[in-house]
């Protein structure tokens, strides 16, 4: 299990040195120095072919969001033909009243302050796990672990039965309340517990008289930013991306997602013949800009927070 | 540790495991409960549903379903291409990565993760208008190199699903693989240089052996999420209703045997039986990938 010490090693390391800790990169230029310049051509063309693999179809939604509908349907799909993305913009949020700008409003709410809540109970959980030995320990940590492998049918179904006999059924809470529970938030918060709170300090915050409440709340909980952004990130694009929930909890559309308002507007056309392509193509790349902002904004975090996650 | 304190730090969890048990254990076990059961209408139907409790016959009925079972079939054949697939792309581009210059490895590293940062149901829109034969590019381009191919057509449903799957994983799946691969310690490649080795060779007996345990865990994740594949084929069924029947995945079924025959018991004995699915799947594929590596 060498294998693994030593990758827990740099992954504790990555994660307690926040900041400027891209310490990933070392080492790496001796090596590529003394390779042959032809291996070297060879994989940066596989590399800049995948990559236009994978920013193509975003290119082609940002020239799709500046067509009207005429050069849409007629014009070369990768090049421009007229600008018309003032228009489509207005198009998109006065559309049925604005109804965009509510999910989108839903959205940031549903993602913003269910992740905020699920991280604070997930730190909290995460560090009782880590730091303390009590009975009943090792279950809790086994239902975390276990809860990763239950299809989301099996939770989502049920709750909506128990979600509509207490009339929460498309209420907000009925997707607010969920998010609050997060198995995987916890295991990422264990973890980055481990890495970063020293049983030491723990008991030299005992010895002067600190309660544990407060240990929590100043100490722990500062010490844990970095850890706490990550988890708060991964949380937060995990509700922003869901489906299956919403798709089943919320019913009437003054309460859906981006997601759920845009999956509806693609179903538009074949149930009732209008056809609103260019607004769901205008939706769509609305809905990936506050994802795009809050990524490149903590992309140092997440980087870190995803590897460690899942290497240990 | 002091008594005292031992169930303070129980404390901090217990917000967590009351949630744990309002939003998973309860649902679970109420589930179980009602795939126990079956809604009868009384003679002709006039009198009310009434019911009624039936033992396991919905899950006898699950697993001599031929629809449940044909999507699981098809759902684990796809995975069985797509997931080795992706997986080998992203390991390749992985390597590539941890050859290159560092400073083009951070670009590229960021670019290849675009995809990774769109939500699965706007990449499932985007894919789904590349591929539309009116204002999708790819028919034209096909045209232009001589294939016909029209993306909606029952043989290519999976092909184009796999194709928005993999577009939208390999970004994810790379960045584990990389993570591991930095953790190989570099004074491995000096010595084997110094033995003659070729990158090729170092690739293939020193790098690709030590991310086992990232392709293990990339796998064994795709795996459960491939099993419970809902968002992309719905979002297809919503353009092309005739290739995508509202049976094609496991999931699909459960939700329409759910929302729309309100069926609700069967869905939950059907919920119950792909869970057990998963979670044999998982233990198999852990087992034949970790008796592998003694």
């Amino acid at each position: 299990m060498a294998l693994t010490e030593n990758r827990k090693e740099n992954g504790t390391e990555t994660a307690a040195v926040p900041p400027r800790g891209r310490t990933v990169r070392r080492l790496t230029s001796p090596d590529a120095a003394s390779r042959s310049k032809g291996g070297q051509r060879f994989m940066l063309l596989g590399l800049i072919l995948a990559s236009v693999y994978s920013l193509f179809p975003v290119y082609w939604l940002m020239i799709a969001a500046t067509k009207d509908r005429v050069g849409l349907y007629q014009s070369n799909g990768l090049w421009f033909s007229g600008w018309h993305l003032w228009d489509n913009l207005q198009q998109v949020f006065t559309y049925e009243d604005g109804i965009f700008l509510r999910w989108t409003a839903n959205s940031f709410l549903y993602a913003g302050v269910g992740s905020l809540g699920g991280t604070l109970i997930a730190l909290a959980t995460g560090y009782g796990l880590a730091r303390f030995d009590f009975p009943g320990r090792g279950a809790v940590f086994a239902c975390v672990v276990g809860s990763f492998l239950i299809p989301i049918a099996l939770l989502t179904l049920p709750l909506y039965l128990l979600f509509s006999a207490i009339g929460l059924v498309d209420t907000p809470w009925a997707m607010l309340i969920p998010c609050l529970i997060n198995p995987f938030s916890v295991y990422l918060a264990k973890v980055y517990t481990e890495a970063t709170i020293p049983f030491e300090l723990l008991e030299a915050a005992r010895i002067d008289g600190a309660g544990e409440l407060r240990i929590f709340f100043s100490i722990v909980l500062r010490m844990m930013t970095t850890g706490g952004a990550t988890v708060f990130l991964l949380a937060f694009v995990n509700t922003w991306n869901a489906f299956f929930l919403p798709l089943t909890v919320l019913r009437g559309e003054e309460n859906w997602t981006l997601n759920l308002g845009l999956y509806n507007w693609t179903g538009k056309r074949l149930e009732s013949g209008i056809d609103v392509t260019s607004l769901v193509l205008t939706g769509a790349l609305l809905s990936i800009i506050p994802m795009a902002i809050m990524m490149v904004a903590m992309r140092r975090y997440w980087r870190t927070g995803v590897t460690l996650g899942a290497l240990k | 540790m002091i008594r005292s304190q031992r169930w303070k730090g129980a404390a901090f969890t217990v917000p967590f495991q009351l949630g744990f048990v309002f939003l998973y254990l309860l649902p679970i076990g109420y589930a179980v409960y009602q795939s126990l059961f079956l809604e009868k209408q009384s003679g002709l139907g006039l009198g009310g549903a009434t019911t009624e409790f039936v033992g396991l016959d919905n899950y006898s009925k699950g697993l001599t379903d031929s629809a449940f079972m044909t999507s699981i079939l098809r759902v684990v054949l796809f995975a069985c291409v797509q997931i080795p697939f992706m997986l080998l792309i992203s390991l390749l581009l992985a390597l590539f990565l941890d050859a290159v210059t560092a400073k083009a490895a951070g670009r590229f590293r960021i670019l290849l993760l675009v995809p990774y940062m769109i939500p699965g149901v706007v990449a499932a829109v985007v894919w789904v208008n590349l591929y539309s034969p009116e204002v999708g590019p790819l028919t034209p381009l096909g045209e232009l190199f001589g294939f016909d191919w029209n993306f909606f057509a029952p043989s290519m449903v999976w092909p184009a699903i796999g194709n928005l799957l993999t577009w939208h994983g390999i970004g994810y799946n790379m960045v584990i693989i990389y993570a591991a691969l930095q953790g190989v310690p570099r004074e491995l490649f000096e010595a084997a240089r110094l033995d003659g080795a070729s990158e090729l060779r170092i690739a293939l007996s020193i790098k690709i052996p030590f991310v086992r345990g990232a392709l293990v865990l990339t796998a064994l994740l795709s795996i459960i999420q491939m099993l419970q594949i809902f968002n992309e084929p719905a979002l297809f069924r919503n353009v092309t209703p005739e290739t995508v029947s509202d049976s094609f995945t496991p999931i699909m079924i459960i939700y329409n045997q759910a929302f729309n025959a309100a069926n609700y018991h069967y869905a939950a004995a059907l919920s119950v039986l792909l869970a057990l699915i998963l979670g044999v799947a998982s233990f198999l594929f852990y087992r034949l990938t970790s008796r592998e590596a003694d």
